[in-house]
């Protein structure tokens, strides 16, 4: 089974890292890999860099063009994870842009991530419906579970499509925005989370976007499985100075 | 075979939706509503007043004596550059204004590269009394000042596009980023016949008027409705869209783009797509698209900011694709010697972009009794300085 439903059937609430591959430097990948599951992370999303990121803020772009100036591209990215399964456990997933994949070629792409041990991709800009009709087969083949967005805009009709079409979890878009411009959560995300913890769904919640803080954290995870930290993470790196462990005590 | 879009907004291969779920409500609400909005009487009847008497439309199908002399071929100018606010663009401002207004937005955002599009949708947000967002690549607010004046003038905030490249790509980028943060009040008014479906279709139907207007004025004069070829430059593509859109299903009519090859097509500083492109994702459309191997969006190069983009829209990726489309593409200098030339031959000083159709004579030779349309895009006012640093006038 794969790794992530693995983790998801445990009882507690997921911690889930997002940083960008080839930031702060180009081989840091592996060690922040490393580090970020002996620090007691639950899951990793490894950020592929992409020129034109059009859902993430200012913090990721920044990342992202550093990134690829550093010198990452998708087979530089592959050649380093090459071995990560052999000191690393948790749930990987790769999260980037779906025309880096389109050029890579999507079954060849998908084919390299079960070799590497990779369990999951994050595509937000392949829409559920192109996924559904063209990439489906291909993902399931080699036994990737692509994880879809929503966010406080979509219909419960769609939900509950994205929920037939998803084998992992769903991620939960925490507000209308982009990565790392909200500060903190109000009634509204409350409310929203709570709406779609009651709609039943197959496949449990991890919240995204907006959470950098235990205050966050413990706020998005009262209705949902989970909570991811980008930004705020990719911050903490820039910053260089503590250590990665450092960073995931304040959390929890 | 067609060479419109289809029910699933594809042109062929191309186009689609590629966004992420943060932008598919606006793009959904826009997509269902888009043609039933544009087929309503009072929609229709409230463009067409506005086209007439505000843009200044019809605008004039003039036929080039001493141009088409030179070159020994019938040359009619379709005359975009007589448009309010100078080019093409402000067919489709009005249109996407009137759809908002419409659609109960009270925001507008758009992105500009030379500033023309952003012109264009300043001056239809001074016109409703809506709020106005620009954005902008730091680059091109650096080098486009009259342009960012005229915004300002017009009630509109510019903002900096401080990301990647800085220019036209990067203020799409911010656009959608803005619209994404904003999706409940504010439409994103894009200037070319780019983006996710329905953008391409939309845009291009609101610039149709320019070959629904040639094809009477055309038969007024030459007591036909077709012209052998029309010609048109091409960044995204817009002002070309619509000037082929009458004529895609009819192939005795040749379709001819130029494209902006800048210092040379291989010269790394580039922004001819059809050659330079592959088939790949930018803005949300599949679409031919200047990129590295690894699938990373190049910077394009062109003397002209308005074709200075690395895609084409998706229309034009058909076209080409299944050889519907003739495509040439043009230099920085064959376009300001051809530039030039349209002045002193027709007292008609050009926008850059459009003197990259006008370049089209160098790639090809039409008969004597072809009738060949040119969009004349826009007019060179904008274009001035670099007019006098390239020819030291």
């Amino acid at each position: 089974m794969n790794r992530i439903n693995n983790k998801l059937k445990k009882g507690k609430k997921l911690l889930s890292i997002y940083f960008t591959a080839g930031y702060p430097n180009l081989n840091d990948t592996v060690r922040i890999i490393e580090e970020l599951e002996e620090s007691g992370v639950d899951m990793i999303e490894i950020g592929l860099p992409f020129s034109d990121p059009l859902a993430d803020g200012p913090t990721i772009q920044d990342s992202s063009t550093h990134a690829l100036r550093n010198g990452m591209t998708t087979k530089v990215l592959f050649n380093q994870l090459q071995d990560i399964r052999k000191t690393v456990s948790i749930p990987l997933i790769i999260m980037g842009y779906f025309n880096p994949v389109l050029q890579y070629g999507v079954e060849e792409f998908c084919k390299k991530c079960n070799e590497i041990g990779i369990d999951g991709l994050i595509l937000p800009d392949l829409p559920v419906d192109v996924y559904d009709e063209h990439y489906k087969a291909i993902f399931e083949a080699y036994g990737l579970i692509n994880v879809l967005l929503i966010t406080p805009q979509t219909s419960d009709e769609r939900i509950r499509y994205i929920d037939s079409v998803s084998k992992g979890f769903i991620y939960m878009v925490s507000s209308a925005s982009t990565t790392g411009t909200q500060s903190g959560f109000g009634e509204e995300q409350t409310k929203y989370f709570k709406r779609i913890g009651d709609m039943n769904l197959k496949n449990p919640q991890i919240v995204g976007f907006g959470i950098s803080s235990s205050e966050t954290f413990n706020q998005a995870t009262q209705f949902a499985k989970g909570a991811i930290i980008g930004s705020a993470f990719i911050k903490h790196l820039s910053e260089g100075k503590n250590s990665i462990r450092d960073f995931i005590n304040t959390i929890r | 075979m067609s060479y419109n879009i289809n029910e699933k907004g594809y042109y062929g291969e191309f186009g689609g939706a590629y966004i992420p779920e943060m932008l598919y409500p606006n793009v959904e609400e826009l997509r269902k509503n888009y043609l039933k909005v544009m087929q309503e009487p009072e929609f229709q009847k409230e463009f067409n007043q506005l086209l007439k008497d505000y843009v200044g439309r019809p605008s004039p199908l003039y036929y080039a004596k001493r141009h088409s002399k030179k070159y020994n071929t019938k040359v009619y100018l379709k005359r975009e550059d007589l448009n309010h606010t100078g080019a093409h663009k402000v067919n489709n401002t009005i249109g996407q204004i009137l759809m908002a207004k419409r659609l109960g937005k009270t925001r507008i955002i758009a992105e500009t590269g030379a500033g023309q599009h952003g012109v264009a949708t300043a001056t239809v947000c001074a016109l409703m009394g809506l709020e106005c967002i620009v954005y902008m690549g730091e680059i091109d607010i650096a080098r486009q000042a009259p342009n960012v004046a005229r915004m300002k003038m017009l009630g509109a905030k510019v903002v900096p596009a401080l990301s990647g490249s800085r220019t036209l790509k990067d203020a799409t980028n911010e656009a959608i980023r803005d619209w994404i943060n904003n999706p409940v009040n504010t439409h994103y008014i894009i200037g070319s016949a780019i983006g996710p479906h329905p953008y391409p279709d939309m845009v291009t139907r609101f610039q149709s008027i320019i070959s629904e207007e040639i094809k009477w004025q055309l038969n007024e004069k030459e007591g036909r409705e077709n012209p052998d070829y029309v010609v048109a430059c091409i960044g995204g593509g817009s002002n070309a869209a619509g000037s082929y859109y009458h004529f895609l299903d009819n192939e005795d009519v040749g379709i001819i783009a130029v494209e902006a090859a800048g210092k040379g097509i291989h010269s790394g500083e580039s922004a001819a797509t059809s050659v330079l492109g592959k088939e790949g994702i930018i803005h949300g459309c599949k679409t031919l698209l200047m990129q590295t191997e690894d699938g990373q969006i190049t910077e394009p190069y062109s003397i002209s900011a308005g074709l200075d983009y690395p895609g084409v829209g998706p229309m034009h990726s058909h076209l080409y694709k299944t050889g519907r489309g003739e495509f040439y593409s043009a230099t920085d200098d064959e376009a300001m010697t051809a530039g030039l030339e349209l002045a002193q031959l027709e007292g008609i000083i050009p926008a850059i972009e459009t003197s990259h159709a006008l370049a089209i004579f160098n790639h090809k030779t039409f008969k004597p009794d072809d009738i060949v349309v040119i969009s004349l895009s826009g007019r060179g006012d904008k274009d001035l300085k670099n007019y006098i640093d390239y020819f030291k006038l």
